[in-house]
C-alpha cells in the first residue's frame, strides 16, 4: 500500500516539510511573501514525482559509475551520475552516493526558477542545497552524531563564497559507510558534489582490519544495498589518540587531493571527538590553531538545526 | 543482491523503493521496520492502545489501517502520550497537544507535552552485595563525573546520577557526558560507569548488573545470620550444625540465637574471621566470586579443627552459601575430620528453598525530574494551580503513560520507572538537558477551573486522524490505565 507524499508547513509557519518514502526535506525560503509562496508551490509540484522518477532507474543507479557505464536519463539521476563520475576510476562508488544532495539541488532549482528569493535552503537529512542572494549568508552548525545532536563546529557561508552545497557523511548516519568517521562535513559548489565527496572522504577515514571496528557485508543488513557484499561499519570501539590521528590523516590526504582537483571547497572530519579541518574553512573559532589545523572548540549553540532520525526532540 | 533471503525478510510496499527489510532492521526511510517478520510503522508520536490482552507492543500497521478509516477507536481505549509531541519551551504557549476524550461519561482532558528537564537525574538501584565504592565517591562515565555513590540499601547499592550541577554546573564535556549517560540509561541502553576507588559496572534498566566484568545473577536471600534465622526450624533435627557462608556475615546454627532457642546442641565449631556476636562472623575470607561473595572455593578452609571436648564422630554438618548456589554436606569420621557425603534428601529441600528465595539481581533506573514554570504554563495560565491540582489528585501525571510518583512538598517533582515507559521515550537538547514526555490528565471541568487553555482542546478523534506521524502501542501490562477516573496520580 503506497503512502501518499507528505507536504506540510511545520508549526513555525516558516519551514516546509516534504516527505515521500525515504526522502525527507526541510525547506525554507526568504523573500517577499508572494515569492516565498510561489517557491513553496514550485517545490511541492516538483517534489511529488521525484521518487517515482528515481525508482524507475533504481537498478541502474545502484551500479558502480564508470566511464563506460550506461548513463541514466532522469534529471536527478543525471546530477547523481555527474557528481560521482570523477571518483569512478579510483574507487567503488555508485550514483546513490549523491542521491540526497541531488534531490536537494533539484528542488532548490525549481524554487529559484519560480521566484526571486533573498535566500533559501533545501535540507535533505543533512545534505543541503543553498541559494544566497546578494550579501546574504547562512550560519551552519556541524553535528558529529545524528543520534546525539550537539555541534562540533559552526561556520558561516556568505554569498561571496562559492559554496552552495553542504553534505555530511559518517558511519552513524542513515547511509552505510565503509569508513569509521563519525562525521565528515564537506562544502562544495553544489549539494550533489558535496554529497559524493563526503561519502568518499568518510570512507577514507579508516583503519583497515582494526580489531575494534565491527564491519558486516552491506547486504546482510539491507539485502538490496548498492554496496552489496562490501563491508560496512557497524560499530567503532574506543580508539587511542594515535589511531584516531592515523585514521583522520588518511581522510585528510584524500580531502586535500579532492580540493586540489577542484571537487570541494573544504571539509571538516570528526572522529571520536577529534576534529581536522582543511585550511581555508572559515570557522567560528579559527583563532584556536594547533598542529597546523584550525581546531574547533565546542561552540555556543546559536542555530536551530534539523536532525534526521528518531531522536529529534522538537519533531 | 544475494540470491536467497532469510525467510522472514519482508518487502515493504509503502513506497516505490520497495525495500527488502530483514528481521530487526528498518527500511531506507527509517519509518517502516521488520519486527518479528511483520512490517510495522515506527513513527515517533506514540499512542498507547489499551489492549485487553497483552500481545506484542507494536501493532502491525496494515491490520490497524482498516480500523482507522472513518471509524475512530473509542476514546477510552486510546491514550495520547507525550512522546514525540514536541514542546513549546521556552514560550508561554499552550502545550502541543491538549486532547479530550470521553471516559465513562466524564469528559477528560490530557495535556501532552515533552518537557525539557535541566533539573533531572536518575536514581540507580544496583542489586549486588559486592562493594562498588565508598559512599559519596564520584561516579564517572567516559572519565567525566556524572554522579556519586549514595546509600547502600538491603542487597543493593544506590547511585545518584545527573542533576543540574553535573548537567550545567561543570565543564562542557561533563555536561555533555552526563546528558548522554542519563539519556542512555533512560532509554534502556547499557552504560559503563566507574567509581573512584571502586568498581567498574555495566548497567542497563531491568537487566542484571555486571560488576568488574562479573554478571550478578541472584540477590542473596539475606546475610548468613539472617539465613540461619529463616531456616533454623527446617534444619533442626535433620543436621547437627549449619554454616551459612557469606561475605558480610557468616552464620553458624549451633551458636546462633535461633539455634539456641531450638535447643541445638553445642558442636564447638570454630570459624576463621572475627566473631561479632554468637554465631555471627565477619571477614571469614576475602571478597570474591566464590561461596557467598567470598573468594572461598573449598568451604572447609574457613573451619578450624573440631575438638573432642564438644564434637563427636558422625556429627552431621551442612555448609551452604547465602544464595544456595554452593553447598556441601559432611560427616565427621572417628578422628573428627569432616568427610564429604552426598546431601541427604531431608536437607535438599532447604537448600533449594534458599535458592528459590533469591530474587534475580537487577539494575533499576528511576528518572527523576521537576516540571518547571514554563512547562506548567503550557498546561494552564496559572502554573501554581496545576501544582495544587496535582497535589489534590485531581490531575494525574504520567510519563509516556507510565505512572509517576509525585514527591510531597512544593513543585511537581516526580519519579518514574523507565522500564514502564515505551522504548526510546527520552530525547535531549544540546543545552544540555533531557527531553521527557509528561502528560497531565484531569476532568475537563477541572481544567477550565484551573485556567487551562480550553480553546486549544482538540477531540481525541481529530488527533487520531493525523496518522501521518503516529505510532500505536499496547499499554504496559503493569501500568494502570491513565484515563481511568478516580485513581490517584501517585498510586502505581
Amino acid at each position: 500500500m503506497r503512502d501518499p507524499a507528505l507536504i506540510r508547513m511545520l508549526p513555525d509557519g516558516r519551514r516546509m516539510h516534504l516527505r515521500d518514502g525515504p526522502i525527507d526535506l526541510i525547506i525554507e525560503a526568504n523573500g517577499s511573501p508572494q515569492a516565498v509562496s510561489a517557491a513553496h508551490e514550485a517545490a511541492a509540484r516538483r517534489f511529488v514525482s521525484i521518487l517515482d522518477e528515481l525508482c524507475g532507474e533504481l537498478p541502474l543507479l545502484r551500479q558502480p559509475a564508470r566511464k563506460t557505464s550506461e548513463r541514466p536519463r532522469g534529471m536527478i539521476a543525471r546530477r547523481m551520475f555527474a557528481a560521482v563520475e570523477p571518483y569512478g576510476q579510483d574507487c567503488f562508488i555508485t550514483p546513490m552516493a549523491a542521491v540526497a544532495g541531488s534531490v536537494a539541488e533539484e528542488i532548490l532549482e525549481s524554487m529559484t526558477a519560480a521566484a526571486s528569493l533573498n535566500r533559501a535552503y533545501v535540507n535533505n537529512g543533512g545534505d543541503i542545497a543553498l541559494h544566497l542572494g546578494d550579501r546574504q549568508s547562512y550560519k551552519i552548525g556541524m553535528v558529529e552524531r545524528p543520534d546525539r545532536p550537539s555541534l562540533f563546529g559552526s561556520l558561516e557561508i556568505t554569498a561571496a563564497d562559492s559554496v552552495r552545497g553542504i553534505a555530511t557523511s559518517g558511519w552513524r548516519g542513515r547511509s552505510f559507510s565503509l569508513g569509521i568517521a563519525d562525521a565528515v562535513t564537506v562544502l562544495a559548489s553544489c549539494a550533489a558534489a558535496a554529497d559524493a565527496a563526503a561519502t568518499v572522504i568518510a570512507n577514507a577515514v579508516n583503519l583497515p582490519d582494526h580489531p575494534r571496528v565491527t564491519r558486516v557485508p552491506a547486504w546482510d543488513i539491507s539485502p538490496d544495498s548498492d554496496l552489496g557484499e562490501l563491508l560496512v561499519t557497524r560499530d567503532v570501539g574506543l580508539l587511542s589518540r594515535l589511531e584516531i590521528d592515523t585514521a583522520l590523516e588518511n581522510g585528510v590526504r584524500v580531502a586535500t587531493l579532492l580540493r586540489e582537483r577542484g571537487l570541494i571547497h573544504s571539509a571538516a572530519l570528526c572522529l571520536q571527538k577529534c576534529v581536522r579541518v582543511l585550511p581555508g574553512l572559515t570557522t567560528k573559532s579559527e583563532c584556536d590553531r594547533r598542529d597546523g589545523f584550525p581546531r574547533l572548540r565546542a561552540p555556543e549553540v546559536h542555530a536551530r538545526l534539523e536532525f534526521a532520525g528518531r531522536t529529534k526532540p522538537h519533531a | 543482491m544475494p540470491d536467497v533471503f532469510p525467510p522472514d525478510t519482508v518487502r515493504c510496499d509503502a513506497c516505490p523503493v520497495l525495500c527488502y527489510i530483514k528481521r530487526g532492521h528498518a527500511g531506507a526511510c527509517d519509518r517502516y521496520a521488520n519486527v518479528e517478520g511483520q512490517l510495522v510503522r515506527v513513527d515517533p508520536h506514540i499512542l498507547l492502545d489499551r489492549a485487553k490482552s497483552q500481545g506484542t507492543p507494536l501493532v502491525p500497521f496494515l491490520e490497524r489501517e482498516g480500523d482507522w478509516d472513518g471509524k475512530i477507536m473509542k476514546g477510552q481505549e486510546t491514550f495520547v502520550t507525550a512522546i514525540g509531541a514536541g514542546t513549546t519551551y521556552p514560550d508561554y504557549k499552550p502545550a502541543p497537544f491538549i486532547v479530550s476524550s470521553d471516559v465513562e461519561g466524564v469528559d477528560m482532558v490530557t495535556v501532552v507535552t515533552e518537557g525539557i528537564f535541566s533539573y533531572c537525574g536518575v536514581k540507580l538501584k544496583i542489586d549486588t552485595d559486592r562493594h562498588l565504592g565508598p559512599e559519596r565517591n564520584l561516579v564517572r562515565a567516559q572519565g567525566e563525573p556524572v554522579g556519586h555513590v549514595t546509600t547502600a540499601e538491603y542487597g543493593s547499592q544506590m547511585l545518584s546520577l545527573g542533576g543540574v550541577h553535573h548537567l550545567t554546573g561543570g565543564s562542557k564535556s561533563e555536561g555533555r557526558v552526563t546528558c548522554e549517560t542519563l539519556l542512555d540509561l533512560c532509554n534502556g541502553r547499557e552504560v559503563e560507569l566507574t567509581i573512584d576507588e571502586g568498581a567498574s559496572v555495566r548497567v542497563a534498566a531491568g537487566k542484571p548488573p555486571v560488576v568488574n566484568g562479573q554478571r550478578e545473577e541472584r540477590m542473596r536471600v539475606g546475610c548468613g545470620s539472617a539465613t540461619i534465622g529463616m531456616f533454623a526450624k527446617q534444619w533442626f533435627g535433620k543436621v547437627d550444625d549449619v554454616v551459612v557462608v557469606d561475605d558480610h556475615i557468616t552464620g553458624v546454627l549451633s551458636e546462633h540465637q535461633a539455634g539456641k532457642l531450638l535447643g541445638v546442641r553445642e558442636t564447638g565449631i570454630a570459624i576463621q574471621g572475627r566473631r561479632s556476636t554468637p554465631g555471627r562472623y565477619f571477614q571469614v575470607a576475602e571478597p570474591g566470586t566464590g561461596w557467598g561473595g567470598t573468594n572461598i572455593s573449598d568451604p572447609l578452609t574457613i573451619l578450624k579443627p573440631f575438638k573432642a571436648k564438644f564434637a563427636w564422630p558422625h556429627l552431621r554438618l551442612l555448609m551452604v552459601s547465602t544464595t544456595g548456589e554452593q553447598f556441601a554436606y559432611y560427616e565427621l569420621d572417628e578422628a573428627l575430620r569432616p568427610v564429604e557425603r552426598e546431601l541427604p534428601e531431608a536437607l535438599k529441600e532447604s537448600v533449594g528453598r534458599i535458592r528459590e528465595n533469591c530474587e534475580p539481581a537487577l539494575t533499576t533506573v528511576l528518572f527523576m525530574g521537576g516540571a518547571g514554570g514554563s512547562l506548567r504554563a503550557g498546561v494552564t495560565e496559572n502554573p501554581v494551580k496545576l501544582t495544587d491540582s496535582v497535589k489534590r489528585k485531581l490531575t494525574r501525571v504520567t510519563c509516556g503513560g507510565a505512572p509517576a510518583y509525585i514527591w510531597p512538598g512544593g513543585g511537581i517533582t516526580f519519579m518514574v520507572d523507565v522500564t514502564r515507559m515505551p522504548e526510546n521515550a527520552f530525547g535531549y537538547v544540546p543545552t544540555p538537558a533531557l527531553v521527557a514526555p509528561i502528560e497531565f490528565t484531569l476532568k475537563k471541568d477541572d481544567y477550565a477551573v484551573l485556567g487551562g487553555h480550553v480553546d486549544y482542546v482538540r477531540p481525541l478523534g481529530d488527533v487520531l486522524k493525523e496518522k501521518e506521524r503516529q505510532r500505536q502501542l499496547s499499554s504496559h501490562a503493569q501500568n494502570p490505565w491513565p484515563l481511568k477516573p478516580h485513581a490517584g496520580s501517585s498510586e502505581s
